[in-house]
């Protein structure tokens, strides 16, 4: 241990605030970088699944009725 | 613009050697230019207000503009290339110039070449002869106003072919002016660094051909390397369609 | 030799193996970085001439070692996008530009911390500092260009000429700087020029290097994944993955 006490070793001879705002920006902008880019990663693979979800459902209802009807209308001609 | 303004290449026969087709781009990019003096002028307004600023905004004082004059005109000079690169490909692209130009059979970085060195003659150099006279309005003395028009002489080419490479890579994208800018300054630094150490090592009176001829170093390269990635750059851009 | 290339340039392979090496790089990378920092922080002893501030070195070197490595790793991948059109190499570059953007970024902010104590001022226009400012317009020149093309295969082919003109101008730029900083002011500091540095301090720092190394390599992993699941939406490995978790 190069320090005597644990305050030394926040005050780190009054170099302290230097040190550790290094060290807290580091592991900020680390941290937010790796949740970032985990959380990005699972939001493409929810909206991968709701896509295929809906493209199931759409299949299903689709398939047993026909896409569209037709009724005959009657316009009087005169 | 109407048709008659833009004379279209004329289409070159594959039989015809490589310099007689970039001898038809160079003239034919003279000409176009020359029928739209306006594109020709806005660089240099543009330049003069620039340095104008500085003595308006920073210090009219002789000593201050004695010392940072040099570096005030380089300044002033790169943005205003920077500001002309916009036209080196754009109207070409948009009336399928450009498109005629890939498909001839003589290699493109040639073409290219031969484009940029128009694009030089029409702004780099105007923006060196103009520079004794900013330069005599910065106080600067004739020494320093000989190297500087050297500097820029030599590395304003510079400039025209690496803003080639950000111009291709950048057309026909929205907002192209500001990405042109992000992409390119960052490349001009060296050029920037060389040519106002050169006219600093001039005033304190110390021998400048070994700077001179770094610049020119820097020449060759940009010359014989940046036609090669406007060259893919532009295929690329065409392309994406 | 080309069976191995040829799956190297499947992205459905590469999602499979980085699925399974990235919880051991995400572990090995956090171990090492833990320990590097800790020893560097309490253990190591003090420098004689700068005091405690010096140890900002154990997690501004591993940065500002990663911003350079990263870019240099983005131009051999450039290199290949642009001669072999391999899909991968173009997910790596457009995964890894943003890291390699805060990687610089907080070599320069660690750098101007530690100048304040050690110069007195935030920030000098030291050769070393300025081209890293450079290097951070580098990178945000490449991830702008990479937003602003919207068709994919010419953003990565563009981004892949740009990446290769900075690097042959990363020379350049490093030695013009070095001139200009000579030229206007006579040699100050040097950071990291010790005489000779003792091995309780450079062994955690190499510690943490490698540490930072391994951490690059899952963030890498997980972006790279991100960006094949978005190309690949349609195809079907992609589809039984999302459903079932297998690849």
């Amino acid at each position: 241990m190069a320090f005597d006490s644990f305050s030394a070793f926040i005050a780190m001879d009054g170099h302290g605030p230097y040190v550790w705002a290094c060290y807290g920006v580091f592991f900020v902008a680390m941290v937010a970088l790796m949740a970032g880019s985990v959380r990005s990663r699972n939001a493409i693979i929810a909206s991968c699944r709701r896509g295929y979800e809906t493209q199931a459902d759409k299949s299903r209802v689709a398939s047993p009725t026909p896409s569209a009807t037709f009724t005959r209308v009657n316009i009087p001609q005169d | 613009m109407n048709a008659e303004t833009r004379p279209t290449v004329r289409l070159v026969r594959s039989s015809v050697g490589a310099l007689a087709a970039m001898k038809g781009v160079f003239a034919r990019d003279m000409k176009v230019a020359f029928r739209q003096r306006q594109d020709l002028l806005n660089p240099l307004l543009f330049f003069i207000m620039v340095v104008t600023l500085f003595p308006l905004g920073v210090s009219p004082e002789v000593s201050f503009l004695q010392e940072a004059g040099a570096g005030i005109l380089w300044v002033a000079a790169l943005l205003s290339v920077l500001l002309s690169l916009d036209h080196l490909f754009r109207h070409d692209f948009d009336d399928g110039t450009l498109e005629q130009l890939v498909l001839q059979p003589q290699p493109l970085f040639l073409l290219i070449l031969a484009k940029t060195m128009a694009h030089w003659m029409l702004t780099g150099l105007p923006l060196v002869l103009l520079t004794p006279i900013l330069g005599v309005m910065v106080h600067l003395d004739g020494n320093s106003i000989a190297v500087l028009c050297l500097t820029l002489l030599i590395g304003t080419p510079v400039l025209s072919f690496i803003g080639a490479i950000g111009a291709a890579l950048t057309l026909g994208l929205r907002s192209a002016g500001v990405l042109l800018s992000l992409l390119i300054i960052p490349l001009y630094i060296p050029v920037l660094i060389f040519g106002t150490g050169t006219v600093a090592a001039a005033a304190e009176g110390a021998p400048v051909g070994a700077y001179l001829a770094l610049m020119g170093a820097f020449l060759v390269l940009a010359a014989t390397l940046a036609p090669f990635a406007a060259a893919a750059a532009l295929r690329i851009s065409l392309s994406n369609g | 030799m080309w069976r191995i290339f040829h799956k190297l340039g499947s992205p459905k392979w590469f999602f499979g193996i980085a699925a399974r090496f990235m919880p051991w790089l995400l572990a090995g990378g956090l171990l090492l970085l833990m320990a590097g920092i800790i020893w560097g922080l309490a253990f190591a002893p003090e420098d004689y001439l700068q005091g405690n501030s010096y140890r900002i070195i154990f997690i501004h070197v591993p940065s500002a070692f990663m911003a350079q490595s990263v870019y240099i790793m983005m131009a051999c991948a450039a290199v290949v996008t642009l001669v072999w059109r391999m899909k991968l190499a173009d997910v790596f570059v457009k995964a890894v530009a943003p890291v390699g953007l805060v990687l610089t970024f907080l070599a320069l902010f660690t750098g101007a911390v530690w100048g304040k104590p050690t110069w007195g001022t935030w920030w000098i226009w030291d050769a070393r500092l300025t081209s890293m400012l450079i290097l951070l317009f580098l990178y945000g020149g490449v991830i702008a260009l990479d937003r602003a093309i919207n068709d994919e295969k010419s953003a990565a082919r563009a981004v892949a000429v740009l990446v290769l003109v900075g690097v042959v101008n990363i020379p350049i730029i490093k030695y013009s700087v070095e001139w200009w900083n000579t030229l206007h002011q006579p040699a100050t500091f040097k950071l990291t020029e010790k005489p000779s540095m003792p091995a309780e301090m450079w062994v955690p720092l190499l510690l943490s290097v490698l540490g930072l190394y391994l951490i690059f390599g899952w963030l890498a992993c997980v972006r790279m994944q991100a960006e094949i699941l978005v190309r690949e939406r349609r195809t079907r490995w992609v589809k039984t993955f999302v459903t079932t978790g297998k690849v």
